[in-house]
């Protein structure tokens, strides 16, 4: 027992040394553009770990996600920009935008959680959408979100006075703004990875699996269902809206095309190819299909060496792949890359009645 | 008042299109109680075959009405080709798998075929090649074109047809005994996996047709319209009842009127607060609304479980 304690003390330590240097490797091996998708990578996680909650935890197919997404980037982007002359302090303006975000979770959850798994996929779906045409739209006739326009000029990350859009100083080491960010969001992934693994094993979590496995027994065993769901939808897009406002500060503009379907779909996928429910399963999948696009525009690359000119384009492409990926995925191996022991047994056993 | 009517009239034509894709979507979920995503995508298809193959035969010697009807009836072809491969390869396998799982393939297929269209015909919008009749009459102070008397005909004598398919004919029959129970219905001796292909095959000529339309009547063909056009006609089979022939017609028509109604007046009931460039998110709430008061739909029986 010790021993066990003892590596993964160690692998751990190993693991926070990795993490730690891998954008310096980065940097030095593949050039600052890579730690910069190494930062939307850790966002990314951040946004898959919240609808892992809700999809794979508690099995609730919310095809709207994106809209938790865009609401704490907006909270962020309104309280932080020349939009309205505002500039509210970082410690005030995240947890608002998670706060809104969750908030707009219990509104959408509360009417619709009643509904059957594949109704409330359309019914979130349309919501995503609702809140795309708003954003787009609330431009007259008072001038809110800037419209297709977007925001702009949107404030870095700062605490205080120290922006994180400026690169510092720290012990001989110039750490350039995506160095910064990185270490940033790091910080903000450990903190919902740990949030998202004690969870699981709590009652809430073990509350989420027996509403997932089979509704009405939960019912039966005293879970109330309609609220843990709800419970389950909130935390969700908590951890949305938190991901959204860091987005706004790190990429400093925001329109609504930023979040649209496909936003939506590839954060699902993540998860989908990663393993739903099992957390190195989600994150995996996160990386992966962050980094795999900018793989994909090598290839891009290599036709126009060999081939003259760019007879499919790789950002086509990408979008393509995903969707065989989906299918495939669900065909030959439906529980992800990296299953969850206990999905992977479900899957198996209901593959067979 | 002609205002009033002129509304009326483009919210029976569009509704009665939404109604034909409607319909493709409720009778594949009264037999496999599956929301098939890439259907308003099949609907993008269809409207792209046909305005590409209008498209490359407009220049020649050709008749016009044959030149439309080749359209027709090869954008049919390859829908009801698309239709039955799709149903084949991504759903039949996972038919008694966990719920999710063909929901999250039907999501997949519709992101494959969206960016098949794309890459083959591209990002930009496609023009309707200019054959279309251009006449139009005057009904009630209103104006009401060829083109949408000929859709609203075509699309109502569709629906009685298939109305007509499914309560009296030896198919109808097996299709109503399939949506109750396949494994019982097999028992009757009725082969369940043809009749669901046949069912997709239904689905996707109609598609087909009501894509057909679509580009004809906006004049437009795009690879991203099938997302929203699927939407609604999906929100109009919710409102009808899903699973419910008629009920997809009825939520069709109704939806197409709502939608133009309201897009022609909120803006002088709000005052020009909210205008008509809000006009896509009424299906959505109508949707919403129905799900909330009442989910089985307007013509739908009350079934605990579909909500």
């Amino acid at each position: 027992m010790r021993r066990r304690q003892r590596s993964a003390w160690i692998a751990g330590t190993l693991l926070a040394i990795g993490l730690a240097c891998l954008p310096l490797l980065l940097q030095i091996g593949l050039g600052r553009s890579w730690v910069r998708i190494a930062d939307l990578a850790l966002l990314y996680t951040l946004l898959a770990l919240g609808l892992n909650i809700v999809v794979g935890y508690a099995g609730l197919l919310d095809l709207g996600y994106i809209a938790f997404y865009a609401v704490g980037a907006y909270v962020y982007a309104l309280l932080d920009s020349p939009q309205f002359g505002l500039h509210w302090p970082l410690w005030a303006v995240l947890p608002l935008g998670a706060a809104s975000a969750a908030l707009f979770g219990v509104l959408l959850g509360a009417p619709t959680l009643r509904l059957r798994g594949d109704y409330l996929a359309i019914v979130t779906l349309g919501f995503g959408e609702i809140i795309r045409i708003f954003l787009n739209n609330l431009n007259a006739p008072v001038n809110i979100t800037n419209g297709p326009q977007g925001i702009s000029l949107i404030d870095p990350l700062h605490f205080g006075t120290i922006s994180l859009a400026a690169p510092h100083r720290l012990a001989g080491l110039t750490l350039s703004p995506p160095l910064q960010y990185y270490y940033l969001f790091l910080a903000c992934v450990l903190v919902v990875v740990f949030i998202a693994l004690r969870l699981q094993d709590s009652r809430i979590g073990r509350a989420w699996a027996a509403i997932r496995e089979d509704e009405l027994a939960a019912a039966a065993s005293g879970i109330p269902v309609r609220n843990v769901k709800l419970l389950a939808f909130a935390m969700g897009a908590t951890f949305g809206g938190l991901a959204g406002g860091l987005f706004a500060g790190f990429q400093g503009f925001i329109s609504p095309e930023s979040f649209n379907l496909m936003e939506s779909v590839m954060v699902l996928c993540m998860i989908v190819l990663g393993g739903m429910g099992h957390v190195p399963g989600v994150i995996l999948g996160a990386v992966l299909l962050t980094v795999l696009p900018e793989a994909l525009r090598m290839l891009g690359d290599w036709q126009l060496n060999h081939l003259g000119r760019v007879v499919a384009d790789p950002d086509d492409l990408r979008m393509l792949l995903f969707g065989l990926a989906l299918i495939a995925m669900m065909l030959f191996r439906p529980a992800g890359m990296l299953p969850s022991p206990r999905h992977r047994r479900e899957w198996r056993k209901d593959a067979r009645p | 008042m002609d205002i009033l009517v002129q509304q009326l009239i483009n919210g029976l034509v569009l509704g009665s299109v939404y109604a034909l894709i409607a319909l493709g979507y409720t009778m594949v979920y009264g037999i496999l109680e599956l929301i098939n995503f890439a259907h308003g995508e099949i609907t993008m298809i269809g409207a792209m075959i046909a305005v590409a193959t209008i498209g490359a035969l407009s220049g020649g010697a050709l008749p016009i009405p044959v030149i439309l009807f080749t359209g027709l009836v090869a954008a049919m072809a390859g829908c009801m080709a698309l239709g039955y491969v799709i149903e084949r390869i991504a759903y039949r396998p996972l038919r008694h798998a966990p719920r999710l799982a063909p929901l999250i393939t039907a999501i997949g297929v519709s992101i494959v075929l969206q960016n098949i269209a794309m890459l083959i015909w591209g990002r930009q919008y496609i023009a309707f090649p200019p054959v279309l009749p251009q006449g139009w009459h005057t009904l009630l102070g209103a104006r009401i074109t060829d083109l949408q008397v000929a859709i609203l005909v075509t699309a109502l004598v569709l629906m009685l047809v298939l109305d007509l398919l499914v309560h009296r004919t030896r198919l109808g029959r097996a299709m109503r005994a399939t949506a109750q129970s396949i494994p019982l219905a097999g028992l009757m001796g009725i082969n369940g996996n043809r009749i669901i292909s046949i069912t997709f095959l239904i689905g996707s000529a109609l598609a087909a047709i009501s894509g057909f339309m679509v580009s004809a009547y906006y004049g437009l063909a795009h690879y991203y319209m099938g997302f929203l056009l699927g939407l609604k006609a999906f929100s109009a089979a919710v409102l009808g009842g899903i699973g419910n022939i008629r009920g997809a017609m009825l939520g069709g028509l109704l939806l197409g009127i709502i939608e133009s109604l309201g897009a022609g007046y909120i803006g002088t009931l709000t005052h020009g607060v909210i205008g008509s460039n809000y006009q896509d998110v009424f299906a959505f709430f109508v949707l919403i609304t129905v799900l909330i008061l009442r989910p089985s739909g307007l013509l739908g029986a009350p079934a605990t479980d579909r909500a």
